[in-house]
């Protein structure tokens, strides 16, 4: 079953059309990658998913249901988590802190005054497990703000993870980064996928690990669905290569 | 070694913050004791202390949900007005004419913040300066009740019984100052409470990233909503004790300046630190006290020194402190 169906949505802002009619369906465990020219409406696209803001016209299903009125705190809730193009972290607390707040929230523990000692561990234990896993135990209590980029994005990644999601969105995570840091972030996505099996969408410039990581890749162009296949079809497609890698080779 | 000898004559970091809260404590709780060796009087402290928690119900919005009301003092004024109406017209009870302010300040807060909890930066501010020249103008205009122009007076707080024995707070000023520092412990309380909640984590993240906190799955207006009223229920408390300080409700408790002064002692003890303006309230009414009785221009000094302190310590005075991390 799909995890998430994507159906003939648009998005106009004015006379702009940034994302025209798409339809696109990610299966339960896979690793979606979607790649496009700046400006072809990924992030777009991706607001559209969480619930950013509405759609002009189309419907998003997420998990069997129809969740395209719904909102982008209740998306989350229902097990939506992403990452920006442009790091969003709490840079002022701790990235335990950082985390640890997601957890809460995920547990419905927004609104208490207190938590009881068993609550209480069962968030220590889920932060503790996120920020192991995105390699951050060293520096679990460092401002994330003063942590190197590379380590924001990854501090970022652990605040999605703590939400518990089903579905998870990335948004350019490598985006600025150097040689070592690309391919640290590019092998915590792996384990998420293959060890964790986490269902990824994926927005990435870097080719190298579109094509290492994906099972499939969807490609936008000027708001459109230009092609929609494994990393092989979309390579081999003459489309692709006119419209997109060629200019970027 | 040196390391191992250095870390075990320091306290443990841990018990660190227990030490200066305790310290804190202590200087409130002997301030009438030390106040007059530096010039002060008792009746200044208290006055301090009702300003400061002002200053602190305040900054919970300004400093932790990083939202700026710049009328604020609506409901501190209306704390004023509540104290001092239940003492004028209907009880001659302290107790009920603090709760009265609390409820008051706090209701139409909550009332006014769920109307303009959607606005931001600063459109929310412009708002929070039109609800406070409505509250301003009625309590200005509406003569028969509130006294108009010439403020409410004819209303004295009075002594508190506990059955046992009476703390006569009317006449003696130093039972009065243990009387509020009572009500700012409890309301000081309840917001360091609060702030360390799930609930409170939820209003910093607020405060440093309402993006990233909307997409967490945290319902952003509603806890900003939640924040200016706790905000507004703690002020009211501190409107309350100021109409017991003076016996005296006056209009301009709840005019603009009051609401900017109060930012200017957030700003100038610092925003990011919980006691940062109590003591920027301690400054300004400091220098206020000392300076007023020199010149009658001392708002210029008192604008020089927030020029000053905004330059040298933009974080505040208490920001020097700014943690680097945190357990
Ligand atoms: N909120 C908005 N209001 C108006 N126009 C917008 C808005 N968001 C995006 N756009 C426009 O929509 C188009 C698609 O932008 P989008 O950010 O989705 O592209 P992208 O594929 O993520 O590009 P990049 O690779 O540079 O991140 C652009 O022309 C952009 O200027
Ligand atoms: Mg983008």
């Amino acid at each position: 079953m799909s995890m998430l169906e994507v159906r003939n949505v648009s998005k106009h802002f004015g006379s702009l059309i940034a994302v025209r009619e798409v339809s696109l369906t990610v299966a339960k465990g896979e690793l979606r990658a979607i790649i496009g020219p700046n400006g072809a409406g990924k992030t777009t696209f991706f607001n559209l998913i969480t619930g950013f803001f509405p759609p002009t016209a189309g419907e998003i299903i997420f998990d069997g249901q129809n969740v395209t009125t719904v909102s982008a705190a209740d998306r989350v809730k229902r097990g939506m988590a992403r990452t920006f193009q442009v790091t969003e972290v709490f840079p002022e607390l701790s990235v335990r802190e950082n985390v640890r707040i997601a957890a809460e929230v995920a547990a419905g523990y927004a609104l208490r005054p207190w938590l009881g000692g068993a609550e209480v561990r069962d968030i220590a234990s889920v932060v503790e497990e996120t920020v192991a896993v995105t390699g951050l135990a060293g520096k679990a209590n460092r401002l994330v703000g003063e942590l190197a980029h590379g380590d924001q994005r990854a501090a970022e990644i652990a605040m999605a993870l703590a939400l518990r999601p089903r579905l998870l969105l990335l948004d350019e995570p490598t985006a600025g980064m150097g040689e070592q840091e690309t391919f640290e972030i590019a092998g915590l996505i792996r384990k998420l996928h293959r060890d964790k099996s986490y269902t990824i969408i994926l927005v990435e410039h870097d080719m190298r690990v579109v094509f290492h990581l994906a099972d499939r890749i969807s490609v936008l162009d000027q708001g459109a669905l230009l092609a929609d296949g494994t990393p092989e079809q979309i390579a081999a497609n003459p489309a692709v290569q006119a419209a997109y890698l060629g200019k970027a080779a | 070694m040196s390391g191992m000898a250095r870390a075990q004559t320091q306290a443990p970091a841990a018990e660190r913050p227990l030490l200066i809260l305790a310290g804190i404590w202590v200087v409130l709780i002997a301030a009438p004791f030390w106040m007059p060796l530096v010039g002060g009087y008792t009746s200044l402290a208290s006055r301090i202390l009702v300003i400061g928690l002002a200053a602190m119900s305040l900054n919970f919005l300004i400093g932790f949900t990083g939202v700026v009301s710049f009328g604020h003092a609506a409901y501190f004024g209306l704390g004023v007005y509540g104290a001092g109406m239940i003492l004028r017209y209907i009880a001659p009870s302290t107790p009920l004419a603090v709760i009265a302010g609390i409820l008051l300040g706090g209701i139409v807060g909550s009332a006014v913040g769920a109307l303009i909890c959607r606005r931001r930066g600063i459109y929310f501010a412009l708002v929070t300066i039109a609800f406070q020249e409505v509250f301003y103008y009625i309590a200005y205009k509406w003569d028969s009740v509130t006294g108009g122009f010439d403020g409410l007076r004819g209303f004295q707080r009075q002594p508190i019984h506990f059955g046992l024995f009476t703390l006569d707070i009317q006449k003696n000023d130093l039972a009065f100052y243990y009387f509020v520092l009572a009500v700012f412990a409890i309301v000081v309380g309840f917001m360091g409470f609060v702030l360390r909640s799930p609930f409170g984590r939820t209003l910093l993240a607020v405060r440093e990233n309402e993006r990233r906190a909307r997409f967490l799955g945290i319902p952003v207006d509603r806890h900003i909503w939640l924040a200016f009223t706790i905000s507004s229920f703690c002020i009211g408390a501190a409107g309350a004790l100021y109409a017991l300080l003076n016996n005296f409700a006056d209009p301009s408790s709840l005019y603009t300046d009051l609401s900017g002064e109060l930012v200017i002692m957030c700003v100038l003890g610092g925003m990011r630190s919980f006691w940062g303006p109590l003591l920027g309230a301690a400054v300004f009414e400091v220098l206020q006290d000392y300076i007023s009785s020199q010149t009658v221009n001392w708002l210029f000094f008192i604008g020089l020194i927030f020029v000053l302190v905004v330059m040298f310590f933009p974080r505040g005075l208490l920001g020097v402190f700014r943690r680097r991390s945190a357990a």
